[in-house]
């Protein structure tokens, strides 16, 4: 394992210095399963990061314990300089501070789909309702879904709702959104809209993290993939790099099977 | 009903109805009885049942051990003597009147409302898990990753969910719970099984015709209370 995460690579948005997101030495069970093992990485302000690996290797773990839904036992997350807290307050504030997008959407199903984009603003950031629906529109609009607001998600594509659930993230402003496979639940037909939202969002300078296995997205939006397999990191590269020279076996393994279908 | 103006309907059913006209029996006052201690209990089951859910799945584990101990305990009590228990425990023995007040009537209003209460929140408290456990995980995950507090997610995200998927089970806990309320005449309080139980002892040969009676107001306040419930829980159904 070669750290690459002092190797700097740009793309468009050069990230700074400065570390956003700090995993050191993570290790978390589930029962006998060693799901992530030894994890080091470290994610700049700016950057974007795609995971890759087989089924089951702990990339959702591992994006899941960036705001503690999965809880660690032992190593240090820092997120912007500070560690996770544990529980309480602190732990939402900082969960507001950390967006996150999900296979299933998780819209909110009893609320419209303005509703859903206000109400961490309302009730978190506790903005008045004024500016909490001006900016839901308007975040809307950004994400193409604004004549749909005051539907329900049901009645909404998938495209549509993974477009409203990153709008929804992005209405708590942000550090670092984490994105777990957004577009592997969406048609084929709907999986570019949703792409083409967060490609915009990697252009504007979002610190992402993105588990995919869209190739073109990476090749195009990300600074950086991690490569995982077993619960630990087995490669780190630049697109270019690990997609036309990966250098682990496993690597290699993994893309001719994608590579094929 | 006064005996001064009696109604027109009962002057026109006189022949069978005879023993309503003397107004020495105050039907439809025993049956306002009854449907107030209906909508007092509902009301504080509703309220009591949502907070024992709430220990229920709360991460405390003492809240979850009292919630789950209290529901088990009280499910299985029968009614006639967790209500007898409010009168004679609370009242009798411990001199506990609810909000004070010495006219014996009003106070076993207040203790058969609240033994209705303890009791039936225990099914509202069910009712509501296994709605609860409608609601997919995705939901509560998604709202805890806005920054949103246990108590907020479990307020505006997963009971409003789970409420409107138990609409047509909790109104089964209505239409029990109105009926059970004939258990407060074991503590004198004077609703409607209390007369029913006076008028059969003294019109012993209309014992028929009062027992359809008063079967008949149940229906009349059960049947409509089914059927907008009903409506309502395909109305607010939570769709996926
Ligand atoms: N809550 C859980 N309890 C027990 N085991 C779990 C739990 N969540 C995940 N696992 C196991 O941990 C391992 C890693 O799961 P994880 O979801 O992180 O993998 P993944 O890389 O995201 O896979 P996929 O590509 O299928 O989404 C898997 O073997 C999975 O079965
Ligand atoms: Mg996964």
């Amino acid at each position: 394992m070669t750290p690459m995460s002092n190797v700097s690579v740009t793309k468009d948005a050069a990230p700074t210095a400065e570390n956003l997101v700090v995993l050191d030495n993570v290790n978390k069970h589930f029962g006998a399963l060693h799901v992530l093992q030894d994890i080091d990485l470290t994610i700049a302000r700016g950057e974007v990061v795609v995971v890759i690996g087989p089924s089951g290797s702990g990339k959702s773990t591992l994006c899941r314990t960036i705001n503690r839904l999965e809880t660690i036992d032992s190593g240090t997350i820092l997120i912007d300089g500070r560690p996770l807290p544990a529980e309480g307050r602190e732990l939402a504030r900082l969960r507001a501070d950390v967006g996150m997008v999900f296979q299933s959407f998780n819209l909110f199903a009893h609320k419209t789909v303005l509703e859903n984009v206000m109400l961490g603003q309302l009730k978190v950031r506790r903005v008045d309702k004024k500016a909490a629906e001006e900016k839901a529109r308007s975040l809307l609009d950004r994400v193409g879904v604004a004549n749909q607001a005051d539907k329900y998600p049901a009645q909404l594509s998938g495209g549509q709702q993974q477009r409203v659930a990153i709008a929804r993230a992005l209405a708590m402003d942000p550090k670092v959104m984490l994105f777990d496979e957004p577009t592997s639940a969406l048609d084929p037909e709907m999986i570019n809209e949703v792409l083409e939202v967060m490609q915009q969002l990697a252009q504007g300078g979002m610190t992402m993290v993105v588990v995919t296995h869209e190739m073109g997205f990476a090749r195009s939006a990300a600074n950086r993939v991690v490569f995982m397999a077993d619960g630990r990191i087995v490669e780190e590269a630049t697109p270019d790099q690990f997609f036309s020279n990966p250098r682990s076996d496993r690597a290699k393994d993994f893309l001719s099977k994608i590579l094929h279908h | 009903m006064s005996d001064e103006t009696p109604s027109d309907e009962a002057r026109a059913r006189e022949n069978v109805f005879d023993f309503l006209d003397s107004g020495q029996y105050d039907v439809l006052g025993a049956f306002w009885v009854t449907v107030q201690l209906t909508v007092y209990s509902a009301i504080g089951s509703l309220v009591w049942g949502t907070i024992l859910a709430a220990m229920r799945v709360s991460p405390v584990p003492l809240m979850r051990a009292f919630g789950t101990a209290y529901v088990n305990v009280v499910r299985n009590t029968p009614l006639t003597v967790i209500i007898l228990a409010a009168s004679l425990g609370l009242f009798q023995t411990l001199g506990i009147t609810l909000a004070g007040g010495s006219d014996f009537e009003t106070i076993g209003f207040r203790l058969a409302v609240l033994g209705l209460i303890a009791y039936h929140a225990t099914f509202v408290c069910e009712a509501l898990r296994s709605g609860i456990n409608t609601v997919p995980v995705g939901q509560a995950e998604a709202a805890r990753a806005l920054g949103l507090s246990f108590f907020q997610v479990l307020f505006l995200i997963i009971l409003p969910q789970a409420f409107r998927s138990v609409v047509a089970p909790l109104a089964n806990v209505l239409i029990a719970l109105t009926k059970n309320t004939t258990v407060a005449a074991a503590i004198g309080v004077a609703e409607a099984a209390a007369l029913m139980k006076t008028m059969i002892e003294y019109e012993s040969d209309a014992i028929f015709l009062v027992s359809a009676m008063f079967a008949f107001g149940f229906v009349v306040l059960t049947l409509p209370t089914g059927m907008l419930l009903g409506w309502v829980s395909k109305r607010v159904a939570v769709k996926r």
